[in-house]
């Protein structure tokens, strides 16, 4: 295993420009902050341009034992085309799926633009020994994962050791090389804003493209003040230091109102530049129909029944 | 559809998402073309035959013709309220006087919706703060003191708590309706009864309440609403009444004091402010920007306790102040109806004038102005979010009470030199601190002349928390048990004002 850095506590990191202080959330606040953003009224126009947007920002997800070829083509095909009887309705972002299934995935999403990205690094849990994690990044790859989406070993975050955390992110970036990295830091369990705000930070110094909330695991996932407080983070980075970090919440996510609130509280932190697949996904499994009936009610007037969308 | 915007070899992003327009719909509301006088149970033509109008300050939009109650008419309208005293309600049961209260909050919930569109027709403030704060507020407070009513002698023990009479009440135009509950809500608990002015330019929603006292069955006299300016109002501070309780201007609350002089009539003051809002390094920067938002363009900073001075630890100068010019850019100034307004309209014409001078004054005194880009609309009173840094302690704008959306920017270096800038001031009605430290929250609330201090947060209040000030921003409580006692005779036991 390589020696992690020596970091001082609190690990002030040895990067150039530097980033951000650490410093702390307010919990009674941001909570309120992102309640009051969730009460913005979008309608119209601007929610079918939020709608469309919510769907090529979409990690189409299947993450479960049960993930068989069959299911995992299906999903695919689904990423691709989400609405067969509305052909303006764009691909979705991504599919993403468990090693085994990164083949199947690539084959129904070939040509067409749709990327797949595959878990790595024990997930969901992290618990393993870091040799590894590395090896089973690089294989995911070698499978031909565009994006890998690993977790941070919480373990060693609440234990306070940090450099392993981010030694462990270094590596596994250096495995994957030029494949897009989403660092999870499973908000859920980190108990505190502080906590997510200083992993966050972390995953950026080591190298994240991408920071994520969660795996889809526990009930509690990607909440409106945890999104918030990644956004900050991000937006605090791109301040000192011009660098562009994508945001991904992923869990908890199953409406397309909650989708809208989301791409509201992207916009009014970190601005337009960020409504962009590139640096913004959903991760969701159940979210995609919801949306798609209600782009279907903005453009007709009506609302149609869950039969007339594909189950995948 | 937002264009999109081709970016080297990204994805393209959006050139803009503008959110459609999602206004409140006015219809809920009914307006008179003329209102009267409510004097003793009923609307009546006022003696003096005198009507202004009465605007919306959105669109300049006459709403209705309101009375210009004269020194008759308030007249008539204490002998309502006096009677109304001496004829049942002073008498009445304590419990039978909490029913009457929780009935005027219950309706004051079920018709929340017409009362916020109305306020913010009227008084220019976005619907999203008079539907979530001013209204749930309002109500609250008419329940907490109806918890009181009949529990005085537990409220007060041994110290045989009775009403005073007749309460004339002045009100501002920055919280119609939450200003009009913190004054009858503890004067009818306490047994009074009250002839209460709404502020010239926004008299509506206290018209309206009068019909919520009917609706409640409230006995004719127990509350009088008589309208006008200030002419009015000094009709009724030199009135027969028993208590005057006045909150506006120090100017006016001196001139008031000076009036009461030696008339054995009591009094409470809740007037100007200009409020240090401290934040220290160790603060949660970013929910000290939203602090620092609320506590000065909540309500366009027509907020007597506003965080008008913003006193920041230099060290972290520079970061807090970028994050708070671009919190202002996503501000979204105009129609006091849309749903996602967050900066409504000036209330009135001679606001506008107030503030447009003391900012012009700050220019020339030589401090930075900061506003972000936003589209005014044409008509109506309107003023865009503004900051002003290398503001120095001696300079107006760090002195007077601007009563806009106008935020002074001053540094310090140590907490003891935090204390000294924010208690440099003839006001003392609030301040808020900002530091992850509860030691240093505790030091510093030891040390700042303020009546309310908020620690990691600003402008938050409760009926059941005590509001008032210290020096020039007046005297005497309202809120908890503390509001109650200036509502009360102690029986010759004297009791502290303030």
């Amino acid at each position: 295993m390589a020696q992690a850095p020596a970091l001082p506590t609190g690990f002030e990191l040895p990067l150039e420009p530097r980033l951000p202080r650490i410093g702390s959330i307010d919990q009674v606040a941001v909570e309120a902050r992102a309640a009051d953003l969730s009460r913005r009224s979008i309608k119209r126009e601007a929610k079918l341009f939020a709608l469309d947007l919510a769907v090529r920002m979409m990690d189409l997800t299947t993450l479960e034992g049960s993930d068989t070829p069959g299911k995992v083509a299906a999903l695919a095909s689904k990423a691709v085309r989400p609405d067969p009887s509305d052909a303006s309705v764009p691909s979705v972002a991504a599919v993403c799926v468990y090693p085994n299934l990164v083949q199947t995935a690539r084959e129904r999403v070939a040509g067409s633009g749709v990327k797949v990205a595959s878990v790595a690094t024990a997930f969901p849990s992290g618990q393993s020994p870091t040799d590894l994690k590395v090896a089973e990044a690089r294989r995911v790859v070698e499978l031909g994962a565009d994006e890998v989406d690993m977790v941070i070993d919480r373990g060693a975050f609440l234990a306070g050791r940090y450099a392993k955390v981010y030694d462990e992110i270094v590596q596994v970036k250096e495995a994957v090389g030029d494949k897009h990295l989403k660092v999870i830091l499973e908000t859920g369990e980190l108990g505190t804003y502080d906590n997510v705000r200083r992993a966050s930070l972390l995953a950026i110094a080591a190298g994240a493209d991408f920071i994520k909330t969660s795996t889809g695991k526990l009930s509690v996932s990607a909440t409106m003040p945890v999104t918030l407080v990644m956004l900050e983070a991000i937006r605090d980075v791109f301040e000192e230091t011009g660098r562009r970090v994508g945001m991904k919440p992923a869990g908890g996510i199953r409406n397309a109102k909650q989708a809208v609130q989301t791409l509201v509280l992207v916009h009014e932190t970190l601005g337009l530049d960020w409504l962009t697949p590139d640096l913004f996904r959903f991760g969701a499994s159940s979210l995609l129909n919801d949306v798609l009936m209600q782009i279907r009610k903005e453009k007709t007037g009506r609302y149609q029944s869950p039969d007339y969308f594909t189950i995948d | 559809m937002a264009e999109l915007e081709q970016r080297g070899d990204r994805t393209p992003i959006p050139s803009a998402w503008e959110y459609a327009t999602a206004p409140e719909s006015r219809e809920i509301v009914k307006l008179q073309e003329r209102y009267g006088i409510f004097v003793g149970g009923e609307f009546v033509e006022p003696r003096s035959g005198e009507y202004y109008e009465t605007l919306d300050p959105a669109s300049e939009e006459p709403l209705a013709e309101i009375p210009q109650a004269g020194p008759e008419d308030v007249a008539l309208a204490v002998e309502s309220a006096r009677g109304a005293f001496e004829n049942g309600w002073s008498a009445a049961r304590p419990a039978e006087r909490a029913k009457y209260l929780f009935r005027i909050a219950r309706i004051l919930q079920e018709r929340s919706r017409e009362f916020a569109v109305l306020e913010s027709l009227n008084g220019g403030k976005p619907i999203r703060e008079s539907r979530d704060v001013d209204l749930p507020l309002a109500a609250a407070h008419f329940f907490y003191y109806a918890g009181w009513a009949d529990k005085l002698e537990y409220a007060f023990p041994h110290r045989r708590p009775q009403p005073l009479g007749v309460a004339g009440q002045i009100i501002p135009w920055n919280f119609p309706l939450l200003m009009l509950a913190w004054k009858i809500a503890p004067a009818l608990a306490g047994g009074n009864t009250v002839v209460l002015k709404p502020a010239e330019t926004t008299p509506l929603s206290a018209l309206l309440f009068c019909d919520v006292l009917r609706q409640a069955e409230l006995p004719a006299g127990v509350v009088n609403i008589v309208t006008g300016d200030g002419a009015t109002g000094a009709a009724i501070v030199k009135s027969d009444v028993d208590k005057i309780a006045f909150t506006g201007s120090t100017e006016v609350g001196k001139a008031i004091q000076r009036e009461l002089a030696g008339t054995g009539k009591k009094l409470t003051l809740e007037l100007g402010g200009k409020a240090a809002n401290i934040i220290f390094d160790d603060a949660a920067l970013d929910q000290a920007v939203e602090g620092i938002v609320n506590g000065i363009y909540f309500n366009q900073g027509h907020v007597c306790c506003a965080g008008s001075r913003l006193l920041v630890q230099e060290s972290i100068y520079e970061p807090l102040i970028d994050k708070l010019k671009r919190r202002l850019t996503t501000l979204r100034v105009g129609d006091p109806l849309d749903k996602n307004t967050d900066v409504g309209a000036i209330n009135s014409r001679q606001q506008l004038e107030k503030i447009e001078e003391l900012v012009a004054a700050g220019k020339e005194e030589g401090a930075e102005i900061y506003q972000p880009p936003c589209r005014l609309p044409e008509k109506g009173y309107w003023f865009a979010p503004t900051v002003f840094t290398n503001v120095a302690q001696s300079y107006r704008i760090a002195q007077e009470e601007i009563f806009g959306p106008v935020l002074s920017v001053l540094t310090f270096r140590t907490p003891d030199e935090a204390v000294e800038k924010a208690n440099n001031t003839p006001y003392g009605l609030s301040a808020g601190v900002w530091t992850e430290k509860g030691s240093r929250i505790l030091w510093m609330a030891e040390r700042l002349q303020a009546g309310v201090i908020w620690a990691n947060t600003y402008n938050r209040f409760d009926p059941a928390s005590p509001f008032g000030g210290y020096k020039e921003s007046g005297f005497g409580r309202e809120g908890g048990l503390h509001g109650l006692e200036p509502y009360l005779d102690f029986g010759g036991a004297e009791v502290s004002g303030g």
